[in-house]
């Protein structure tokens, strides 16, 4: 690239038209209760908080704040399931209940689009073609293993657990509750979810979803609240493995407080993954691949390529089409079909994203962020990237769970992978060059779960993800997703 | 005095000569050195008629931090060995330990282990070094595999080791599987590419000693395996908390030692991994999920395209 | 005269050409797919498509009382639906472009006819040239150029230069429009690099197909050709103009392009003078679309005249 850089023209001329999607065919109740032993029920002490939309700060409905009794009534209710029903019954029945859940979320696909969506401010192309259909996905996957569990343990017999305490956050709320609900059932335990208190609408349609399919009463129970429903849950005697998606903070503390318990745990934590392009990269794709790293659902995601390392060479030409490649991305209304870059998914997560965009000014990086005009009300953060920064930036160091990137440069592969692993987590990494051997070598020596190679934020049923070190223990996903939902016994027989 | 095989003992006395006794250092590094801390403790024989004495050196929380330094500063390589090399490190692991095993079977006696007891256990010891040597480029095989993902991507998971695994001994009470229990679970973790740090049970010392130098007489890189002697109780509370190990391995049973162990590890997220239902001599105490245990799976997305 | 031109036009340096992943374009052409383009957006973007057609026909049975009925297609798209645009061009074989011009005498329609032994291009320098200025002198707006694929995929890289630069110089004050003919180039890598050669050589478009070959365009070459484009403007400052030609019927797709246009090189491509389709059954299509806006009823094709 030399240095003319004659820029592009994105204002003037044809725009596209707002093509928001309907939300005629939603239904969204003013109030919604606890879902406990197959039938929706009040809180013990009657108390509700509001769920409201954050794209535009109105009120959606209201929401049953679960108590310690109601935790164990859910709990109690979950076991007798699991004793009573879900634990006798033939694994080939149970695979088909898992199935039949996987087809209703296909045939009911637009409704949960448009319920995440004014929930919790993801596009609705993200939803659409991202959340909703790999949730359907993740149930079909492990439907199928519910009757095969004995090929995938050589040597070994297995047996569920029990009774899992489920507890997922706002980023994909219906996505990680696919991900914990369905090899939990599979496995043939049963479950109390605790979805996150900002979205809990898309696992009370499931909710209502798993009455219509008739899933055996106690089998999914879901209590929403907050942080205190979920201590409660985790706390909880009769609860034998506990399954968290969230902070690595509240990791930490739930592999604290269960200690000493018989529980089994699986903790998907935090990241700050490297995305590492190289000189010899397809340049044009990486940009796309950066921005699917950072953009992509606001940059709520952890495993968000929230830093990038960008080979020296190249890192002028790189910066400058990814300064361009932002100013089309579009902001604003998550309804709108056309929306790149939808609404944080509250006040408290911008306020934390602001002040991480002050920390990385006043730590002298240099900040770029797109013009997109931000919308009056609701919550809303520009794409937004900091050039210039060290091992030492904060910037660098923590994650911020927001659309910032924090953008190295290195000179040698060593020297990135140095950088890469740089860090206390080890959830994914990125590694972008059209040298296959070089390919390998980088991505063996990244220290994380799930490394994409010229892609990224790539999900799939049938692929395990988690993380290395401070970003968690076990895997989702993939017949590796299986064993934190059994446990395991050797015979003696040579 | 040690009692070696029946030979060694008659030429001992015949010749009444002064025997030379061995300093039972700690393992850091490949090298034996003493604890920085000078502290020590007296070890005695508890089989019957022996007056064998020993002082055994408390490891301190220096001893073991350097430990931890040297496993670390080897794991890379060790796990970049290939796994057909490692296989036949542990199996040289074997060799040695079958052409010692005299002086282990001694040595456990001392330990307070019957003479069957004793011979039972070396060979099983044996045994099972050479039961993960074979694993070693099998393991990968049984758990890697490629993911059939609906996007043009070429998806597949492999294991990698965690990293350091620090290991806290199986309680001697516990039938007296000083040498057994220690080999059956640095054996899955090294194999793996992990490197590992340690600690002998307080009554155990000789043993662990010993196979140390069986470790520095095969072809473990120096670092792989780290052999600390001392208290449980003492350095427990440092296994579980040191950031800088990746996954925990004890045996204790009771309920508040479970607790504790885990509060620690949770400092950093420590993989903890609790084997107190083990029992070594069995055959379900071998197994590549054992192996697993101390492996973190990752997964690589590729594109398939021209 | 080759000589001349070579030295007006440098042979890029191809070892910075940058690699190109191909699952990563499928992706990002995904992407554009699925922006919604509705009400205003989308009768603009179906005007602009309309303007942007090089009403093409390129067969052996082509007569001249067939030119003339496309000529009279390309002047009277559609009657009934008033203030419409007209077409760009019109495309032909080098032996109707009088026909072509008789036909669209008074109409600022352009006339661009292929020469270079199209579509195959399998002839010798000099035939070329010598084709390439008896359709300028015939009257030819444009020239649309086939390049030499097989020293393409030789890796002759310094011929299919130097007889780009050979052909421009030829063209006079004529367009010239150079066809990578990307069916026939195997990898989205050569696509890259044939459109690095071309823009070097002096192309004023770069095209992708001739429509004799499958696949013709597609959105996956045409994104590499626009990115092309693009970082030479980076470069330079100098615009290029981009024509996908073959396979796009449908207004839906043609407005899928659009939007990739728009993205990949923002407003100021939206022109007749930047970005063309080369197609036959495109401006029905998109005329329906049309009067559909206008009636709101779904169109049958009866009611549009094929030419």
């Amino acid at each position: 690239m030399t240095e003319t850089h004659s820029s592009l023209n994105f204002d003037t001329g044809w725009q596209y038209a707002p093509a928001p999607e309907s939300t005629e065919h939603i239904q969204i109740d003013k109030q919604y209760k606890l879902f406990i032993n197959g039938e929706f029920s009040a809180p013990q002490q009657g108390k509700y908080f509001t769920t409201s939309n954050p794209a535009t700060e109105e009120k959606l409905s209201r929401i049953a704040q679960a108590g310690k009794s109601d935790v164990n009534r859910a709990v109690r209710a979950a076991r007798n399931a699991y004793e009573q029903t879900w634990s006798k019954m033939p694994s080939k029945e149970r695979a088909k209940y898992i199935f039949r859940i996987a087809r209703a979320i296909q045939e009911r696909a637009r409704e949960f689009s448009v319920i995440e969506t004014l929930d919790g401010g993801k596009p609705i192309r993200e939803s659409r073609d991202i959340d909703i259909p790999l949730a359907a996905a993740h149930f079909f996957y492990y439907a199928g293993w519910a009757d095969k569990l004995k090929y995938a343990f050589p040597g070994a017999q297995v047996k569920p657990l029990g009774v899992a305490g489920q507890i997922i956050p706002w980023n994909f709320p219906l996505l990680m509750a696919a991900w914990k609900i369905a090899p939990a059932l599979a496995c043939g335990n049963t479950v109390v979810i605790k979805p996150a208190e900002t979205t809990s609408l898309s696992a009370l349609k499931l909710a209502e979803l798993f009455q219509d399919i008739d899933l055996p009463p106690g089998v999914v129970n879901i209590v929403t609240g907050d942080s205190s429903t979920g201590a409660a849950l985790v706390e909880h005697p009769d609860v034998d493995k506990i399954a968290f998606t969230g902070s690595t903070s509240v990791g930490k503390q739930i592999m604290h407080s269960i200690a000493g318990s018989h529980k089994k745990y699986s903790l998907e934590l935090g990241g700050k993954a490297a995305n590492i392009v190289f000189a010899d990269a397809p340049i044009d794709q990486a940009v796309e691949g950066i921005v699917n790293a950072i953009f992509f659902n606001q940059g709520h995601v952890c495993c968000a390529g929230s830093r990038l390392l960008v080979q020296e060479s190249v890192a002028e030409e790189l910066c400058f089409k990814l300064r361009e490649r932002m100013q089309t991305l579009i902001l604003g209304d998550p309804l709108d079909k056309n929306t790149d870059i939808g609404a944080i998914n509250s006040k408290v997560q911008l306020d934390k994203i602001q002040s991480y965009i002050n920390i990385g000014i006043d730590e002298g990086g240099q900040i770029y962020q797109s013009s997109a005009k931000l919308p009056n009300k609701g919550y809303w953060c520009p794409p937004t990237i900091f050039t210039g920064m060290a091992q030492s930036n904060r910037l660098v160091q923590e994650e911020i769970f927001g659309p910032v990137l924090a953008i190295q440069s290195f000179r040698t592969a060593s020297e990135a992978i140095d950088k890469a692993n740089n860090t206390a987590y080890g959830l994914s990494g990125g590694v972008w060059t059209d040298k296959g051997s070089k390919i390998f070598k980088v991505t063996s020596a990244l220290r994380a779960g799930v490394i994409w190679a010229n892609t990224f934020n790539k999900f799939d049923p049938a692929s395990p993800f988690g993380g290395y070190k401070e970003s968690g223990m076990g895997r989702e996903g993939g017949i590796q997703g299986l064993s934190t939902y059994l446990s395991m016994e050797l015979s003696n027989d040579a | 005095m040690t009692p070696k095989s029946k030979a060694q003992d008659k030429s001992n006395t015949n010749k009444a000569r002064t025997r030379v006794s061995k300093t039972y250092k700690l393992f850091i590094a490949g090298k034996f050195p003493r604890t920085e801390s000078g502290r020590y403790y007296a070890f005695t024989a508890q089989s019957a008629g022996s007056s064998f004495k020993a002082n055994i050196c408390t490891s301190s929380r220096k001893d073991f931090r350097n430990a931890v330094v040297a496993a670390r500063s080897v794991q890379k390589s060790w796990a970049a060995a290939s796994a057909c090399l490692r296989g036949q490190i542990l199996y040289r692991l074997a060799e040695i330990l079958e052409d010692r095993r005299d002086q282990f079977i001694g040595e456990l006696i001392l330990q307070g282990a019957s003479i069957k007891h004793a011979n039972k256990e070396v060979d099983a010891s044996i045994d099972r070094l050479v039961y993960y040597a074979g694993w070693s480029d099998k393991y990968q095989q049984i758990f890697s595999n490629v993911n059939p993902v609906s996007s043009s991507h070429f998806n597949f998971s492999i294991l990698e080791p965690t990293g350091v695994v620090a290991i806290l001994p199986p309680a001697a009470e516990e039938n007296q599987c000083g040498l057994l229990g220690m080999i059956s679970n640095i054996a899955p973790a090294i194999v793996g590419g992990n490197t590992c740090v340690f600690l002998t049970n307080e009554k155990q010392p000789l043993t662990a000693i010993s196979f140390a130098e069986v470790i520095q007489a095969s072809d473990v890189p120096g670092g792989v395996v780290n052999i600390l002697t001392g208290s449980n109780v003492e350095l427990m509370a440092l296994f579980a908390s040191h950031k800088d190990v990746n996954s925990l391995v004890h045996m204790e049973k009771s309920l508040e030692d479970n607790k504790k162990i885990q509060e620690l590890a949770s400092e950093n997220l420590k993989r903890v991994i609790c084997r107190s239902e083990m029992r070594w001599h069995e055959n379900i105490a071998e197994s590549p999920y054992m192996i697993e245990e101390t492996q973190e799976v990752k997964t690589t997305w590729h594109p398939i395209g021209n | 005269m080759a000589t001349m031109a070579i030295s007006k036009s440098k042979l890029p340096d191809l070892s910075k050409i940058k690699p190109v992943d191909e699952i990563g374009v499928n992706e990002r052409v995904e992407r554009f797919c699925t922006r919604s383009i509705k009400n205003e957006a989308k009768n603009t973007a179906l005007k602009l498509t309309l303007s942007m057609i090089d009403l093409t026909t390129l067969e052996g049975q082509d007569t001249p009382g067939k030119v003339k009925q496309l000529c009279q297609k390309a002047i009277h798209l559609h009657s009934s639906l008033p203030g419409l645009p007209s077409v760009a061009a019109v495309c032909v074989y080098p032996t109707m472009i009088g026909t072509a011009r008789e036909a669209l005498k008074n109409h600022d329609i352009r006339i661009a006819s292929v020469a270079t032994a199209f579509p195959s291009g399998m002839s010798t320098r000099s035939v070329k040239l010598m084709e390439t200025k008896y359709a300028v002198s015939e009257g030819a707006d444009e020239i649309d150029m086939v390049i030499s694929r097989g020293a393409m995929l030789a890796g002759e890289y310094s011929a299919v230069f130097d007889e780009i630069a050979a052909i421009k110089e030829a063209c006079g004050t004529a367009h010239l429009k150079v066809i990578l003919e990307t069916g026939e180039l195997g990898t989205l890598d050569r696509v890259r690099k044939a459109s690095e050669l071309a823009i070097h050589a002096g192309a004023d478009f770069i095209k992708t197909s001739t429509g004799k070959i499958q696949p013709a365009a597609t959105m996956q070459t045409t994104l590499v050709m626009l990115q092309a484009i693009r970082d030479h403007y980076h470069a330079t400052g100098n615009k290029v103009g981009m024509k996908p030609a073959g396979g796009i019927s449908t207004s839906k797709l043609a407005i899928h392009y659009l939007v990739m246009l728009r993205e990949t090189l923002g407003n100021d491509w939206l022109t007749p003078a930047l970005f063309r389709f080369g197609a036959s059954s495109l401006a029905n299509d998109v005329l329906m679309q049309l009067q559909r806006q206008t009636d709101g009823l779904y169109q049958s094709p009866d009611y549009f005249s094929k030419d």
